[in-house]
């Protein structure tokens, strides 16, 4: 049964992982604007033909 | 296609019956919105049009001049990184409000040279722009974007203050709380369950890996709860940060204690729970406006820089607060006047709506001293400055000790007064058990008041203000009510008295009132204005402002019969403007609103409707607020519109001819003999009272104007909720004081348990999630069916 704390070891590391990730990215400012990518995403590429 | 598309212009959408312009088939209301299409034509950015129908907004209206960005200490203020041929600078522009508006400005670059790099933020309206400045002009950046629709707003007050606003780590926090609650809670679960003998390495392995998580969650997550309880126990107030911070240490002592000296299985899932949800509860309590501030002054109305005339008829533009007194300035049409000056050159007619609540534009002969903060509304006027801006008439109001008084302090919350007897009886409490057992059983007395501290830990208390307040502010904001923070709810609810500020409050101000009948050319608009710029009535002032700068037409004979009407000669041919009996002579008893006829020569040509300008809803509104309320207006005004009044308000609540700080006084006044006041007010003139009142909102035509410093902002059109509004406030305040009752329920269970001396970590974990989560859902489900109650939703 000991294999448990290797077990629980990976975990929280895994977890400690992610909290990381989500510190970086907060730092890294991708929380300022949660909402112009939602609308720029669905802009079309450019070369669109004039009417 | 839209329905209205015949009519409305194809940029802006507004209708254009008059004036349609027609160009590729394509209607445009004027000039200026035809020029962005071209301008984007020619550049294929016409798939702004195909995003959005009429994405544009109306470019009717004088253009803003950017020249002064060219001085370089005015423009380093706004920019916020230069070097060779790179800069940086963030625009605040208030016309961003759909997708095309997104997809254009990221475009910039295929309109001009230069422009390396733009994003637009769009909750802030906000675009951020890196361009080299050696191909582009920040001027010329300027210019652009206002030639496209979208000007840029620029003003250092808000643009300082952004950059001071601190970044609170409140996200980062809650992250890291929720990650050492999650992680100590699935760690503790084999205790709760029982662990075999054979185990019991496990839980203590388990217990260390829990306290390891408290470390965080108590020392950087929760640390706030520790400074915000000393800072408030300094000011001699227990506000609820006392207990909270009280029953975090004595959880993380107890937690430590129990793992060091084995006694048990300590309490650290209850622990970065407790902090996990207070966090949750300040998170939902931060409710930011992006494009709305609260506590704008006069610096946010005025002008950036002004046209300052130097010996030799230079115009130079300088920064506002460099004006010294002897300067003279060129302010031109629909500019606003700087400082206090004396007029030297030029046809004043200066629009005081804003500044002094008087409803008529004034005229001001050469001489005159005209007071800051007048719009003029005409030709160019040369003025000498005779005061620094902060000294003038209107802004000295800025000065007065009601703006030098820190808001939070206006009401002592509910909560903290609960806080402050919870507390108390809390203390009590505890050490009456510690003592009580102290002679029996010495760790069992210590068992005992270390448990009544952590299980009356008010966690439910401290959330449930929060809740229901975050919940009513949502329900206001999708009325159009906009409120600074959650404490204005509870200072609504207290409100006993109303106080209207007139002009732009009860009545509209500007020159959308005016109307003509018919279609005017350009030769009749000037000679109209030529003979009304004669006169000094009322109706003649505002029919000048509605026409705007006109050519000065030379006319004969001039003739004004007061109550009447005028007559002049104009090529040989009798022009008369005045009532329906002077210039038809008929009688016209019907008309719901004062008109003003044009006849020139034996053709009539239609004439001005000026529109009563009570606001429509004030019937019912006042009907229905002055059942429950004292009602006073204060107008800056002259009585021109008493009679109306009369039948709104009780006679003697009339004040008339107010400044600005008369206004703030009779606040305090009110104040002085009890009452609790609320001020709706919408100019600079009304920020004193604005400031000094219990509630202050200002009113606005449009969420983007100008509002002077106030507790919320409400939309015009939805004053007329505002009785609802004012009963839903204080339908909150009950719903928290209901939220108590049940905290308070909750603490007197757990203290049994813990004054026996029987809690058990378990317990404590059940009851703390329990209590929290029952308190979130009665508040959000009885904000929201209250909300139904009030028509508000």
């Amino acid at each position: 049964m000991s294999i448990i704390f290797f077990l629980i070891a990976c975990s929280i590391f895994l977890a400690l992982i992610f909290l990381g990730a989500f510190f970086w990215a907060h730092h890294r400012g991708q929380n300022d604007d949660l909402y112009t990518p939602s609308v720029r995403i669905l802009f079309d590429d450019e070369e669109k033909e004039e009417e | 296609m839209p329905t209205l598309t015949k009519t409305a212009c194809y940029h802006c959408g507004d209708p254009c019956a008059y004036h349609a312009i027609l160009e590729d088939d394509k209607n445009f209301c004027c000039s200026g919105c035809l020029n962005v299409y071209k301008i984007l034509c020619s550049s294929k950015l016409g798939n702004y049009y195909h995003l959005n129908h009429h994405p544009g907004e109306s470019q009717r209206g004088e253009k803003n001049k950017f020249s002064f960005l060219n001085e370089p200490e005015i423009a380093s203020k706004i920019i916020h990184y230069q070097d060779e041929n790179k800069t940086m600078i963030t625009f605040y522009i208030p016309a961003i409000h759909c997708s095309s508006c997104i997809w254009l400005l990221e475009h910039l670059n295929t309109l001009k040279e230069g422009i390396t790099e733009n994003r637009v933020d769009f909750l802030k309206k906000q675009v951020h722009i890196q361009f080299n400045h050696q191909k582009i002009s920040l001027k010329e950046l300027a210019e652009l974007l206002s030639n496209i629709g979208y000007a840029p707003l620029i003003n250092f007050k808000d643009a300082s203050a952004k950059q001071n606003q601190k970044k609170d780590n409140l996200l980062p926090k809650i992250a890291l709380a929720g990650f050492c609650f999650g992680n100590a809670m699935l760690l503790s679960f084999p205790a709760y369950f029982g662990l075999g003998a054979s185990e019991k390495e496990f839980g203590r392995f388990f217990s260390l890996l829990s306290l390891l998580f408290c470390f965080p969650a108590v020392f950087y997550a929760g640390a706030d709860y520790f400074v915000q309880a000393y800072n408030s126990f300094r000011k001699g107030v227990l506000s609820i940060d006392f207990p909270l911070a009280l029953g975090i240490s004595i959880l993380f002592i107890r937690t430590l204690a129990d793992y060091l000296f084995v006694l048990g299985d300590g309490f650290a899932d209850s622990l970065t729970g407790l902090i996990f949800f207070l966090l949750i509860g300040k998170f939902v309590q931060q409710k930011t406006y992006h494009h709305i501030s609260f506590d704008r002054d006069y610096r946010s109305f005025f002008p950036v820089a002004v046209d300052v005339i130097d010996e030799n008829e230079i115009h130079k533009p300088i920064a506002l607060e460099k004006l010294k007194e002897g300067d003279r300035i060129s302010v031109k049409n629909e500019e606003i006047i700087p400082a206090d000056a004396i007029l030297l050159k030029g046809d004043a007619l200066i629009d005081f709506s804003f500044v002094t609540g008087e409803a008529t534009p004034i005229k001001k002969v050469l001489g005159e001293i005209i007071y800051a903060g007048g719009r003029q509304k005409g030709s160019a006027l040369t003025l000498e400055v005779i005061k620094p801006v902060s000294q003038g008439y209107l802004t000295a109001l800025w000065n007065n000790e009601a703006f030098d008084k820190n808001k939070p302090d206006k009401i002592r919350t509910l909560v903290d007064k609960v806080s402050h007897y919870f507390s108390i009886c809390l203390l009590a409490l505890s050490f009456g058990t510690l003592l009580y057992w102290l002679p029996q059983n010495w760790d069992y007395a210590i068992n005992a008041f270390t448990a009544i501290l952590i299980v009356a830990c008010p966690c439910a208390l401290a959330l449930s203000t929060p809740f229901t307040m975050a919940a009513a502010l949502s329900i206001f904001d999708k009325n159009k009510f906009y409120l600074k923070n959650t404490d204005v709810v509870e200072q609504l609810a207290s409100i006993n008295t109303l106080v209207f500020d007139k002009t732009g409050t009860v009545t509209l101000a500007d020159d959308k009132g005016i109307s003509f009948s018919e279609e005017l050319n350009s030769e009749e608009r000037a000679l109209i204005y030529s003979i009304c710029k004669n006169s000094n009535h009322p109706l003649s002032l505002r029919i000048c402002a509605y026409l705007g700068i006109q050519p000065i037409i030379s006319i004969q004979d001039y003739f004004e019969i007061p109550g009447a009407g005028i007559t002049v000669l104009y090529k040989n041919k009798l022009v008369a403007i005045g009532s329906s009996f002077f210039v038809n002579g008929e009688l016209n008893k019907s008309a719901l609103h004062p008109e003003v006829h044009v006849k020139i020569g034996e053709k009539y040509l239609g004439y001005f409707i000026i529109q009563q300008q009570l606001r429509a809803c004030l019937q019912d509104l006042m009907y229905s607020v002055n059942q429950h309320y004292q009602t006073f207006l204060l107008s800056g005004d002259n009585s021109h519109n008493a009679e109306i009044l009369t039948t709104l308000f009780k006679k003697d609540h009339l004040h008339f001819r107010q400044s600005p700080l008369n206004k703030l006084n009779f606040i305090a006044q009110q104040q002085a003999k009890g009452a609790k006041v609320l001020m709706i007010g919408d100019g600079l003139n009304d920020a004193g009272a604005l400031k000094q009142s219990n509630a202050g909102i200002a009113i606005t035509e449009h969420i983007n104007n100008f509002t002077p410093g106030s507790d919320a902002i409400l939309d015009a059109s939805s004053l007329n909720l505002l009785p609802a509004f004012l009963r839903f406030a204080k339908s909150a305040v009950k719903i928290v004081r209901l939220s108590f009752i049940i905290a308070i329920c909750y603490n007197i269970i757990g203290i049994s348990f813990a004054m026996s001396g029987h809690l058990s970590p378990l317990v404590a974990a059940i009851l703390m999630p329990l209590s929290t989560i029952s308190i979130i859902s009665f508040t959000s489900i009885a904000t929201r069916l209250l909300a139904k109650k009030h028509h508000l939703a």
